[in-house]
């Protein structure tokens, strides 16, 4: 016998979770052969940041907030850092991982060693935080150099984005557990969308009808880009604890869920 | 001390019962294979003691532990071949191998050290840096059963390991299962075909409708519920039933089957002759042993393979 | 964007096969009956996606950036600008969808089109019909679209329904070479590149939510490379009411079309190429 055999809990994230290392390894191991794949997620935010700064900034000027000018490409620039960390979170905890609960059946086998759910769902979870720290790096880089960045507490930014990635990954991953067809993917996207274009990501919360405001401050992703701004802006205020709070509580539900869910749908 | 121990075991889908109350004891060494068709709830079984399934009713221990409370400590010691491979189809053979070790907490020196002996098991040591998908059935199969031998199992649970592969990939698989048990690992199988069955288990228990219908070795089940010889007649009618009549008496037990009759007795050439001086002359006649699909066929009154 | 569609071996035999003559037609059926199983689906990226757009952007930032006084074209509401510029980039988008994963889906995965080709189905066949099934799908987001906008008067005026063919063409230009390359590709991981290096790049600098004249000179220059600049410059011509704000002279129209439809043509014909060299061995 080589395997030492521990008693594993099944809850709480992130203890006793020594074993979901494998499953990352595992992902490492396959990312070598996607690796262009992996480099190219780097740009789309990056065109993004470009056509809100040339193109739209242009258009737009500077932009009042809180009644203070400021350049839109500074304004935008972490909006673009949240969602681009929502959307690697999002892309990895659904698409790749219906592939594989459908596909390829990789937790079945993965299942019948002593990994348990919880251990794979915060194994695929750690997976995707840790790709979207490297693009959170990446892109703070950028944006320093375009010269969007106006506080070295834009450094926590990464931080904050890893809690977006967190939060977007583990609800993410539990829907992706109610999938039945590729198909369902899009309804992902009735989800993201919205919340992309609406979150006070384009423009200042008062740009919104009041009636809307309640709305757009209810949606995750903008307490993400208000933590972003603020950290990028060199803003802050005991007020962005609450944003905090937010998220986590949401992590700490979609981890929940997840594990839930995948035992459910596995262990039957 | 058995290995694997189950009393009253059950496990229902809704309203549908998969497994209704099976006793069973596998020993320590021993080849143990499930038989019955699709549907019998061998499959239900064999997830209940690999701990991917939880156990629905009735008492199941494996390796002395209840997989209820230590699901991980059972499975750290077993080594589980399902029906679909389930490779890792983005990763390399020795990257499958290398990477379901580190599941099991297995060091990479270690893993370094057992890949390759366990590679020239799977006769794949030319085909380690390859991707998956470009193996043969054959070839998978064989990866599928090192990489469940990375944790040297106690137990090897092996969901039809033959299902889908051509004669000779099978014979191939025989015979490296063959050396496992002479090695002395538990074989623990659930097999569609008779043959199959013959050759590689000492013990088994014939399933059907979720309950064990017979149990014993080959022989014993052979010839506790079928005879020494069968003679098969075919004739050119199209329903056999209709020709039932011309061999009453011929034989012990007569099954009339969609396309030909089986006439079980103890001496089939006797028989053969006997039909030829009644003057009957089927299409053709094929005299052979009783196998495992006769005892099949006896106790559920259908065929194995539909 | 849509995921690769699933199917039943069934539905190919049935309706390809029993067409003995049918030709490209039964081919285009059977998309016709794929897609409405999924049509539910398809709705949220092809017809409520632009929509969205066109509030966030175009009514949203529209806000900020029409001041009194003040437009970002002259004599252009910026939720027309978008709006005209939507109309074309979605039915890309779209094009795009229908090109990628199900036809590499219908080759690889689901062996629909091996299924087809063992009926008297030709190569030719199968490019056409899917030819015939990606106008009509283009013709309904296109034309869902063009109806909505003109009812919130983002766009104006009779001659902005010619935004539905001109969108449709555009939509062609691109999702016949994308067919073209789908047809030839090994592994559906180029789809990814595809999206991130020229699809997304297309649909944020060929004009669609600012002037490419904004851009550095250089890439302007690239910008008019893309179909889809040329396709929006004939949407904006005439879906933004009369007098045209952004008008084009006759010539320079047949020039824009002549250039959608070398880009069709040309992914036309080497689409057939490509499948047949891949098919037929």
């Amino acid at each position: 016998m080589t395997a030492q055999p521990t008693r594993r809990m099944p809850l709480p994230f992130p203890i006793a979770f020594r074993a979901s290392g494998a499953l990352v390894e595992r992902n490492f191991a396959a990312a070598r052969s996607y690796w262009r794949t992996f480099v190219s997620g780097f740009f789309e935010p990056v065109f993004y940041l470009f056509a809100m700064g040339v193109g739209i900034g242009a258009l737009v000027g500077d932009i009042q907030v809180d009644g203070r000018a400021i350049p839109y490409a500074v304004f935008v620039a972490p909006a673009m850092m949240a969602t681009s960390a929502m959307n690697g979170a999002i892309y990895d905890s659904t698409a790749n991982v219906f592939g594989k609960l459908k596909n390829s059946k990789l937790y079945e086998s993965v299942l019948a060693t002593p990994l348990q759910p919880a251990e794979v769902a915060a194994g695929e979870i750690a997976w995707a935080l840790l790709r979207g720290l490297v693009y959170s790096c990446a892109f703070l880089l950028v944006a320093a150099v375009a010269g969007f960045v106006q506080s070295w507490w834009a450094l926590l930014a990464i931080g904050v984005c890893t809690l977006i990635g967190l939060a977007f990954a583990s609800l993410g991953m539990a829907a992706t557990t109610f999938m039945r067809t590729w198909n369902d993917m899009d309804y992902v996207q009735l989800a993201i969308l919205p919340m992309f274009l609406f979150s006070a990501t384009f423009y200042p919360l008062d740009a919104y009808p009041p009636v809307l405001q309640g709305v757009v401050q209810a949606t995750p992703l903008y307490h993400g880009v208000a933590l972003v701004r603020a950290l990028m802006m060199g803003e802050l205020g005991w007020g962005l604890l609450l944003h905090v709070g937010y998220l986590l509580a949401l992590s700490a539900f979609g981890l929940w869920a997840t594990t839930r869910r995948i035992t459910r749908l596995l262990m039957t | 001390m058995a290995l694997i121990e189950a009393a009253g075991l059950r496990k229902a889908f809704g309203d549908f019962v998969a497994v209704d109350g099976i006793d069973l004891q596998i020993s320590a060494g021993e080849s143990f294979g499930f038989l019955g068709p699709n549907g019998a709830g061998k499959t239900s079984t064999m997830r209940m003691i690999g701990c991917t399934s939880p156990v629905g009713g009735g008492t199941l221990r494996v390796l002395g532990m209840d997989p209820t409370t230590q699901a991980a400590q059972i499975k750290a010691r077993l080594g589980v071949v399902p029906q679909q491979d389930a490779l890792d189809e983005e990763l390399t053979v020795a990257q499958n191998l290398a990477v379901f070790g580190r599941y099991f907490g297995i060091s990479r020196a270690e893993l370094y050290r057992k890949s390759g002996p366990l590679l020239q098991f799977a006769q794949l040591t030319e085909k380690a840096g390859a991707k998956v998908d470009t193996l043969s059935g054959g070839m998978k199969r064989r990866l599928t059963i090192a990489r469940a031998l990375i944790n040297d199992p106690s137990i090897l649970l092996l969901d039809e390991p033959t299902t889908g592969l051509d004669p000779q990939a099978r014979h191939i698989l025989w015979d490296r299962l063959f050396r496992l048990k002479r090695e002395g690992v538990t074989l623990v199988l659930t097999i569609h075909y008779m043959d199959e069955a013959e050759q590689l288990c000492d013990r088994l228990v014939v399933m059907d409708h979720g309950r064990i219908v017979a149990h014993g070795s080959p022989r014993e089940l052979i010839r506790t519920y079928a005879s020494r010889e069968v003679l098969e007649v075919r004739f050119d009618v199209p329903d056999h039933a209709q020709k039932a009549a011309d061999v009453d008496g011929l034989a012990d037990r007569v099954e009339v089957l969609a396309d030909r009759l089986l006439l079980y007795t103890h001496d089939g050439d006797a028989a053969l002759d006997a039909l030829t001086d009644r003057g009957v002359h089927p299409q053709s006649t094929l005299v052979r042993r009783a196998s495992l699909e006769d005892v099949f066929l006896r106790l559920t009154g259908r065929s194995l393979v539909e | 964007m849509s995921a690769p569609a699933t199917t039943r071996e069934g539905d190919v035999r049935t309706r390809a096969g029993s067409a003995v003559g049918g030709g490209w037609r039964s081919v285009t059926a059977y998309w016709l009956t794929l897609y409405r199983r999924i049509w539910k689906s398809t709705v949220i990226s092809s017809v409520l996606a632009p929509l969205l757009y066109l509030a966030g952007m175009g009514y949203g930032l529209g806000a900020i950036i029409d001041a009194p006084g003040r437009t970002a074209v002259p004599g252009v509401a910026y939720v027309g600008f978008v709006a005209t510029g939507l109309v074309a980039a979605q039915t890309m988008m779209t094009s795009v969808a229908e090109t990628t994963y199900n036809v590499f889906g219908a080759i690889k995965w689901q062996r629909t089109y091996h299924a087809m080709l063992a009926s008297p189905l030709r190569v030719v066949d199968l490019v056409r019909g899917h030819v015939a099934y990606l106008a009509l799908r283009l013709l309904m987001v296109s034309t869902a679209f063009a109806l909505v906008a003109l009812a919130l008067g983002a766009m104006r005026g009779p001659a902005a329904l010619l935004t539905i063919p001109i969108a449709v063409l555009g939509g062609l230009a691109f999702g016949l070479p994308v067919y073209a390359y789908t047809a030839g590709t090994a592994s559906d991981e180029g789809f990814n590149m595809l999206n991130r290096f020229v699809i997304m790049p297309l649909f944020l600098f060929s004009g669609t939510f600012f002037p490419i004249s904004q851009l550095p000179q250089v890439l302007e220059w690239l910008a008019w490379a893309s179909p889809l600049t040329h396709a929006i410059t004939l949407t904006r011509a005439v879906g933004l009411g009369s007098p045209a704000p952004l008008p084009v002279e006759g010539w320079q129209a047949a020039l824009h079309l002549a250039y959608l439809l070398a880009w069709a043509i040309g992914g036309y014909v080497f689409g057939v190429r490509r499948l047949r060299r891949r098919m037929v061995v």
